[in-house]
């Protein structure tokens, strides 16, 4: 089936069996393995991916066909202008992955949950990282690390820095 | 400060929360982990599994699925005998494992054939299509009915019974004498279930045959490439030389990723026949129902004491569920590990402990599941055995715990069973346990609900571990001594290289291993590349498992740093045109004898070691290889506080402190994580996790629907604190501590519910203490 769907701001049309999971979609198609996989039944939350920038989605439960049309933002593409998202600063800054293999998608969850809960309190935070498990953290730096991304996207954006004045020589 | 330059006060860079080198690339997902690897022209294997625990295969008809499109083969245990490999040694040699079921299988979801394919998808078409007759036997699922002999598993063998293998350390009718004569005695059966390491990432394998230059690269998920290159040989006849392992980022090993599995030998044989590489991937299912399983000991515990709480002897008596092959990993000499540690913290003038191994038709393992061979099951015992000593005494468990520690004046402290224990000091621990969690008040809060009909209870566990194998006198896998190495290359601008024999999984070893070298040599650790699990370039070792990386590497690690400082110190003579006995070590930096302001940094040696080393040897690298004097001893004081729902059997973890010992901590944030860490997969233990089999033997978790793994939602908040005794015998006085919190903190969480359901009079429910369970004890008891 063709399919266009738009990964990290990119824009792709791929022909694609109707039965490929997103997640293989974009490991295997498109050569993003940032995006893992470590269950076969939705449980662990490895692969989860956003959706329309602001819905996490377990993309080893939906087909890439289901995405056809829509935009994915996978770890790949959560820098800007060659930055880390706040949330990947926050998550080395607090140790909050050690294998690194559930690290993407639960950055995924909870940047989403952040869109929709800017200012949520550690019960919220527990709740929303539900659906992604973590075997060598304990959760309790992931806990953090959520905490300082989101005091560092609530802050007011600070002043940008002024124009570097032009030295003559 | 610059950290090439000496600190003004403490150390240069060890002992420091030093952020994670190797976070960069798993933040931006750029990790390369087994199923990232993709090879040109690479097939694909998809294994068939066994729906039956126990059946002889009647009939394997591959014409379906070889007319699948893509499939190219099926192979079975046929085809493996063809070329030698229908059978390999287990972990330890002492017995052999079918690599494909032959002529029968001896488990549920026991590999019976492997499809090659083009695709992922075609091979697990073909998979569906590979149609085996069986003819069913019956099942023994049950150790104390495969003593029996009325079945047999395994017909291969020469000794027609069940029983592997009978194993006893301490002195037998001395401790029965004085448990005899002991004024107190306890006996208890505790069963400590069969679990599952189940790491994020399953196990995979990119295996890839170079027909031109006849060399075997293997990408896989492994814990100690080296020895898998080892056993790859030996088992192949294919010269070492011309077998590269290559284990890329592990996604969690926690012991799983030690054993070698039928996906990484069918691989190895798919890609030597057809030329081209072949990819394995575990599913979830097949990680939790073929790879190594963990514990599954039936232990019978007995302590005698006298009246005032002495204890007098100890007496441990387990019957071990192996499954289908003795594939336990244990070093060679130890077919039940390090069990003989159970005697734990305490100080037993006399103890004795013997084991029987059966099969029975369960998935093989027994490895070392974040834990140095067995020492979970010992500490379990010893543990829960102390708090019942306690409750059977009518004391307060941390009172007896006090008053039969090992005392700090008597280390090096000779156990009865066997082991010498190198430093601590468990009174002071345990106190500053029960100061920092107000246990005298939680009792008192206790007294008061309790008054009230409420269920709250306290539980402690003070464990000690014994880590770091081996010492070669001793400690071997199938003759390999259990030594480990390190190699530093220092380069002109003062950067390195850093190789070592173990293979991180999580622990951090980019930044830790970076640490210990820039603090023996005074550079900048930012600029020392860790680099492990390539068999070509890193130095021989045994790999990552049963906390060895740093009492084993981390200490060779720092012998090759002394080893570079000291050919530093003969170039830094030269520089500094003194004589060599006159140049010593200062604050990070070679200094003359009493003249301070004649210094050269290690970055100036490096430099003048490939411009300008005078009579010296040029170039400034070294290799060390470190065969331990000892094994280390790493302790712990752990404490939990639980409520349990009368009507409901919900138990809630409100605190858990853990406070450990593990000696010279060279990253305290590191060990903070692997702490937490720990202890989560500890109260998933207590809590939820059992890899069970109904009476016809099938396995009742093969997927993270059954086999629950804690999340955020339901860990509770760990507390931790630290107290440090190093380690009289490693170079930089370090233990290990990875799997510290996993082997402490069950005991811990059991011996808190217990508490808090003596009122029912309730001693004992085995583990996992699911909610249906403790409703199910609490029922019983107050029906009575």
């Amino acid at each position: 089936m063709k399919v266009s769907i738009t990964v990290n701001g990119a824009a792709y049309e791929r022909d694609v069996e109707p039965r490929v999971l997103l997640a293989y979609f974009l490991r295997e198609d498109l050569g993003l393995t940032g995006t893992h996989v470590g269950c076969d039944t939705s449980s662990c939350g490895c692969c989860v991916v956003l959706i329309d920038g602001e819905r996490a989605v377990k993309s080893c439960n939906m087909f890439a066909v289901m995405a056809d049309g829509h935009e994915i933002t996978t770890i790949e593409g959560m820098k800007a202008a060659g930055k880390l998202h706040p949330m990947q600063q926050a998550f080395t800054d607090q140790h909050g992955l050690q294998c690194g293999y559930c690290t993407p998608g639960m950055m995924a969850t909870a940047i989403a949950f952040l869109k929709h809960n800017p200012d949520p309190t550690e019960a919220q935070i527990r709740d929303a990282l539900s659906g992604n498990m973590c075997r060598c953290t304990g959760y309790n730096n992931i806990v953090k690390a959520v905490q300082q991304a989101a005091a560092e996207l609530s802050a007011p954006p600070s002043e940008p820095p002024a124009p570097e004045p032009a030295v003559a020589s | 400060m610059s950290t090439t330059e000496a600190p003004a006060n403490g150390r240069h860079s060890m002992g420091k929360p030093m952020k994670r080198k190797e976070d960069a690339r798993f933040i931006a997902g750029k990790g390369r982990y087994i199923d990232d690897i993709v090879l040109p022209n690479m097939l694909y294997l998809a294994i068939v599994h066994s729906d039956y625990p126990h059946a002889r295969i009647a009939k394997i008809d591959k014409t379906a699925a070889l007319a699948t499109p893509g499939v190219l083969a099926v192979i079975t245990a046929d085809d493996l005998a063809g070329v030698g490999l229908a059978w390999i040694p287990t972990f330890h040699g002492y017995d052999k494992q079918m690599v494909l079921a032959v002529g029968k299988v001896l488990y549920q979801y026991q590999e019976v054939a492997a499809v090659i394919a083009t695709s992922r998808a075609a091979a697990a078409d073909g998979v569906e299509l590979v149609e085996i007759e069986y003819e069913q036997l019956t099942p023994v699922v049950d150790p104390f009915v495969a003593k029996t002999d009325a079945t047999l598993v395994r017909e291969d063998r020469e000794n027609k019974t069940n029983h592997i293998y009978h194993w006893e350390v301490g002195k037998r009718a001395e401790t029965d004498a004085a448990l005899a004569a002991s004024d107190v005695k306890i006996k208890e059966r505790v069963y400590f279930q069969r679990c599952h390491p189940a790491p994020l990432e399953p196990c995979g394998c990119v295996a890839d045959m170079n027909p031109a230059t006849g060399t075997l690269t293997l990408y896989m998920t492994s814990q100690a490439p080296h020895a898998h290159r080892t056993v790859v040989s030996l088992v192949t006849g294919i010269p070492e030389d011309k077998i590269h392992v290559i284990a890329p980022d592990i996604g969690g090993g926690f012991g799983n990723k030690v054993p070698v599995y039928a996906g990484y030998v069918c691989s190895a044989v798919a890609s030597i026949v057809t030329g081209h590489p072949v990819k394995w991937i575990e599913t979830r299912t097949e990680n939790l129902t073929t790879t190594g399983f963990a514990r599954d000991y039936h232990m019978d515990v007995e302590i005698g004491a006298t009246k005032d709480g002495k204890v007098t002897a100890l007496k441990v008596t387990t019957t071990a569920d192996h499954g289908a092959f003795d594939a336990a990993a244990d070093p060679t000499k130890y077919p039940a590990g390090m069990f003989g540690i159970c005697t734990g913290s305490y100080d037993f003038p006399i103890a004795f402990t013997e084991l029987d191994a059966y099969f029975t038709n369960k998935a093989p393992g027994g490895i070392a599941y974040r834990c140095s061979f067995r020492v979970t099951e010992a500490s379990y015992a010893i543990e829960r055995g102390m708090d019942l000593l306690a409750r059977e005494l009518g004391q307060d468990p941390a009172e007896v715990r006090l008053k039969n520690f090992v005392r700090k004046d008597q280390f090096p402290y000779a156990s009865p069973l066997g082991f010498v224990y190198d430093s601590g000091d468990y009174h002071m621990t345990l106190r500053k346990a029960l100061d920092k969690i107000g246990y005298q008040e939680l009792r008192k809060e206790q007294a008061e609900k309790r008054a009230r009909g409420e269920l709250m209870g306290i539980g402690i566990s003070t464990f000690t571990e014994v880590v770091g194998a081996g010492p070669s006198k001793h400690f071997d896998i199938m003759g390999i001594k259990m030594f480990d190495s390190a190699e530093i290359r220092i380069h002109p601008t003062g950067s390195g290289i850093v190789r070592a024999g173990t293979k991180s999984q999580g622990q951090g070893h980019e930044t830790t291993w970076a640490q210990i070298v820039a603090e023996e040599l005074g550079l900048d650790p930012q600029n020392l590349l860790v680099e492990e699990g390539d068999t070509d370039t890193a130095p021989y070792g045994l790999g990552t498992y049963a906390s060895r990386s740093t009492p084993v590497a981390g200490a060779a690690l720092a012998m090759a740093a002394r080893r570079v400082r000291e050919k530093a110190r003969n170039i830094a003579a030269h520089v500094l045109e003194a004589p060599l006995a006159d140049v010593e070590w200062v604050d990070y930096k070679f200094q003359v004898k009493g003249v301070p302001s004649k210094t050269v940094t290690m970055k100036e040696i490096a430099f003048a070691a490939y411009t300008n080393p005078g009579p010296n040897e040029p170039g400034l690298e070294a290799t060390y290889y470190y065969d331990p004097p000892n094994l280390t001893f790493p302790y712990g004081a752990y404490i939990a506080v639980v409520e349990v729902d009368k009507e409901t059997g919900e138990t809630t973890v409100r605190r858990f402190l853990a406070i450990d010992d593990c000696g010279t901590v060279i990253n305290p944030m590191i060990v903070e994580g692997q702490i937490h860490g720990g202890l989560t997969e500890g109260f998933a233990i207590a809590f939820m996790q059992e890899i069970a089999y109904d009476s016809e033997g099938n396995n009742l978790q093969p997927n993270f629907t059954e086999y629950l793994i804690p999340t955020s939602l339901e860990t509770p908040n760990w507390e931790t604190d630290s107290t440090c005794t190093p380690s009289p015998h490693h170079p930089i006085g370090a233990k290990g501590v990875g799997e510290s919190p996993n082997v402490g903190s069950p005991a811990a969480f059991v011996n808190a519910v217990m508490d808090a359901l003596s009122p029912l009079g309730i001693k004992s429910i085995d583990m996992p203490l699911t909610r249906a369970k403790v409703w199910g004890a609490i029922q019983d008891a107050t029906k009575a």
